[in-house]
């Protein structure tokens, strides 16, 4: 009874109470959703590579879209750069790092459709021509449609840092936004194995 | 008394005009506000889910009925599974849990409210969207046309040859549209949980209905996304041409079953798990006894989690898959069984040697015990391959699963409803009212589903619209269709309770359950910034600790 008062004191061991940061949480469930459906579109395209009846076939049409594939890795590691620079406050190297990341991103979504535009004028290839067709354009499509929405978000922040806005301080947001950066260009490492390589 | 409180039942609110009012209920971000408009959107589609099943209840009264059309009863079949299960079931336990998880983990708001915002609108959008089809299904000539291609929609019926019109692509949209809502929620209440705790909550410490509504989270991210990318593709299909479903081209109708179920089975535990944590925070008010093995509780959820991702391919064993896809598809499916098993021992174990108080949340709480037992034990029954093909499509299965999401999943939430409503609403519910929803609710769920099994053994195909009479089938659906007035009798209760409630009810106070989390710790209803300083937890069970200060629980723990 004498030590009583002695073990109600609460054991304090939150002294220091850290939690993880809110933006890296909610941007790995938003990876996970987005993992999730990519898996479903990349199970349908594998489950459906040479069962189409008629028209183009992966190796009639495709050609591997190296320079592409390099301009869009290396803009992972451009956004890198460009993240790091804003974190240590040098704006300067932030400025032209994010505009380098924001032309290799434009590069690859133009050579997306140079290759879109190829296959639907030359060789007919359409959504409906075959299930390669669907399965393709609906594949390549998504990953180009979550490019577009990076390049939207990189070049509105561009627009900001041009306007002088941007900060060290928002140097955890432009992290948390290149976790979904380098999400795609993950992506698209997959997208590139199982449409030019696997399947053709 | 809570000046500051929120509108709905509030007791000495500010007046204010019809507009200022609508305007702050419409633009809200407030994670109590939305709780509270998610679970009044679901009670309203409740109505229109219960109202038909009515009309198929009606129409099976007796054989030969000409109560509705063949045509009338497919859509009602649709309608009324879409609804129960995106727009009744699921936004109304994120409801609860919008409203619950930030007040129990001591926090004032979810970690994204405007996200919040959006889920919720999304959610009430896609349902909007899908009873539009009434009168846009047809594309807006002749007279409407809602989806009748059934909730799982299978192909072919989704294709442009046999769903003309555009019926099937509100179908297809709403569930869409809905569905990026309940990711974004889940979204939502993962980061909560984890990066809003208040001080000294650590894992170990938050309460089980957090840490299951983590689980359901996780769920909800990784079997509502494919969902979501099956809807793009059957968009596809319906609107470019795309050939995914499409068996002439090539394309596979088993690939749209898979993708379904994928979805489908893990819904059943987005559903029942946050039932689950419904259950393990009244059960142990209303034993007057702390849960029973905590850790064991939460490692059965994640195990149920884990296990749930690969049980899918069980609702499909008449399609014809291998026997290794048979034999694998009916272990896992029973080996789930286990951790669901555990928990039921928990809660038993928990009312063991308890005081336990009969009033109604608890009795909903035991109502669910029992049938979710009993479900399981039809579940573990059809889980097995050879029984399955026997009756699967039948009548049997169809008790099977409104056995789960009536007896375990709206019992759950008929209790959590009364459970909570002190707290949202300020006031006490009426307790006659709520014992007789109870027991009318009981007889009536009884009555149909009980005897539902018997017609599904005897060969009744779930899905027809009449039958033929000496089959052996027409008492059974007589005695069923009774069931569901009972059923109607209890939901009159539940809704007269809840108007009486909300006018004439005693006010509640801060705890009126002599509770131990900490939503009780603050005002019923809380304040906009629900703590006005935030609080620090020892343990589990922190309100026991401030009453109890000389036999703590963190000296056990």
């Amino acid at each position: 009874m004498v030590l009583s008062s002695v073990i109600n004191a609460p054991p304090s061991s939150h002294a220091v109470w850290i939690l993880p940061s809110r933006g890296r949480v909610g941007m790995w469930c938003l990876i996970a959703a987005e993992s999730a459906v990519f898996m479903i579109f990349v199970v349908a395209y594998v489950f459906n590579i040479g069962k189409s009846n008629s028209g183009p076939q992966p190796k009639d049409v495709l050609d591997l879209p190296v320079f592409a594939t390099v301009c869009l890795l290396s803009s992972s590691l451009t956004m890198h750069l460009a993240v790091h620079a804003l974190r240590n406050g040098r704006l300067g190297a932030f400025k032209l790092w994010w505009f380098v990341t924001l032309a290799l991103g434009t590069i690859f979504l133009a050579s997306t459709g140079r290759e879109w535009y190829r296959l639907i004028y030359e060789h007919g290839l359409t959504v409906s021509t075959n299930l390669f067709g669907t399965t393709y354009y609906s594949l390549v499509g998504l990953h180009a449609f979550h490019v577009t929405v990076g390049l939207t978000a990189i070049l509105v922040a561009m627009v900001l840092a041009v306007l002088n806005k941007v900060h060290a301080e928002h140097g955890e947001r432009a992290d948390v936004f290149a976790m979904y950066w380098h999400f795609v260009d993950a992506v698209w490492v997959v997208v590139f194995t199982v449409v030019y390589v696997v399947s053709r | 008394m809570a000046s500051e409180s929120i509108a709905i039942g509030a007791i000495d609110e500010p007046r204010q005009s019809i507009g200022e009012w609508l305007t702050g209920w419409v633009t809200t971000v407030d994670h109590k506000r939305l709780g509270i408009l998610y679970i009044l959107y679901s009670l309203l589609m409740l109505v229109i889910g219960g109202v038909e099943a009515t009309i198929m209840r009606i129409q099976l009264i007796v054989p030969h009925n000409h109560f509705v059309s063949p045509e009338v009863f497919n859509r009602m079949f649709t309608m009324h599974g879409t609804t129960m299960i995106f727009f009744v079931a699921m936004p109304i336990l994120f409801g609860f849990g919008t409203y619950l998880i930030p007040l129990m983990v001591g926090a004032r708001d979810m970690a994204f409210p405007r996200l919040n915002a959006l889920s919720f609108w999304l959610t009430a959008f896609g349902g909007s969207l899908l009873y539009f089809s009434f009168v846009g299904g047809n594309g807006l000539y002749g007279a409407g046309n809602a989806p009748d291609v059934g909730w799982f929609a299978y192909a072919p019926l989704t294709s442009r040859a046999f769903s003309v019109g555009h019926s099937t692509d509100f179908w297809t949209l709403a569930i869409l549209v809905s569905g990026i809502g309940s990711i974004g929620t889940a979204v939502n209440f993962i980061t909560t949980i984890l990066c809003m705790r208040c001080p000294g909550m650590t894992l170990g410490k938050m309460p089980l209905l957090a840490w299951l509504n983590l689980v359901t989270g996780g769920l909800v991210i990784l079997a509502v996304s494919p969902l979501t990318a099956a809807q793009i593709m059957l968009c596809v299909d319906r609107y470019l041409g795309g050939h995914f479903f499409d068996t002439q081209a090539g394309g596979s109708a088993v690939l749209w079953m898979h993708f379904f179920w994928i979805f489908g089975h893990p819904e059943v535990y987005v559903l029942v798990i946050p039932c689950f944590a419904f259950a393990s925070e009244i059960i142990p008010v209303f034993s007057r006894k702390p849960i029973f093995g905590y850790p064991v509780m939460v490692a059965a959820t994640v195990a149920i989690g884990f296990v749930s991702m690969s049980v899918w391919a069980h609702h499909m064993f008449a399609i014809g898959m291998s026997s290794y896809g048979n034999t694998f598809f009916t272990v896992t499916t029973m080996i789930i069984s286990v951790p669901t098993g555990i928990k039921i021992f928990n809660w038993i174990g928990t009312m063991w040697g308890g005081k336990i108080l009969l009033r109604a949340p608890m009795l909903f709480c035991i109502g669910f015990l029992f049938q979710f037992l009993i479900a399981g034990l039809t579940g573990i029954m059809l889980s097995s391959s050879p029984f399955n093909w026997q009756l699967t499509g039948s009548y049997f299965v169809v008790a099977h699963f409104h056995y789960v999401i009536v007896g375990a999943i709206l019992f759950t939430i008929f209790g959590a409803f009364y459970y909570w409503f002190p707290k949202m609403s300020g006031r006490m519910y009426h307790e006659g009212l709520a014992q007789a929803h109870f027991w009318l609710f009981l007889i009536g769920f009884h009555l149909t589903f009980d005897f539902m099994h018997i017609p599904g053994i005897l060969g009744m195909p779930r899905r027809i619209y009449t039958y033929e009479p000496g089959r052996g089938w027409d008492i059974w659906n007589l005695i069923v269709t009774i069931g569901v007035f009972f059923q109607i009798a209890g939901v009159l209760a539940f809704v007269a309770g809840l108007l009486w409630s909300m006018f004439k009810g005693q006010p509640a106070g801060d705890d009126p359950w002599d509770a131990w989390t900490l939503e009780w710790s603050t005002t019923s209803p809380p304040p906009d910034y629900n703590f006005a300083t935030i609080p620090v937890v020892e343990s589990r069970r922190p309100l026991w600790d401030l009453k109890h200060p000389e036999d703590p629980d963190w000296k056990y723990e």
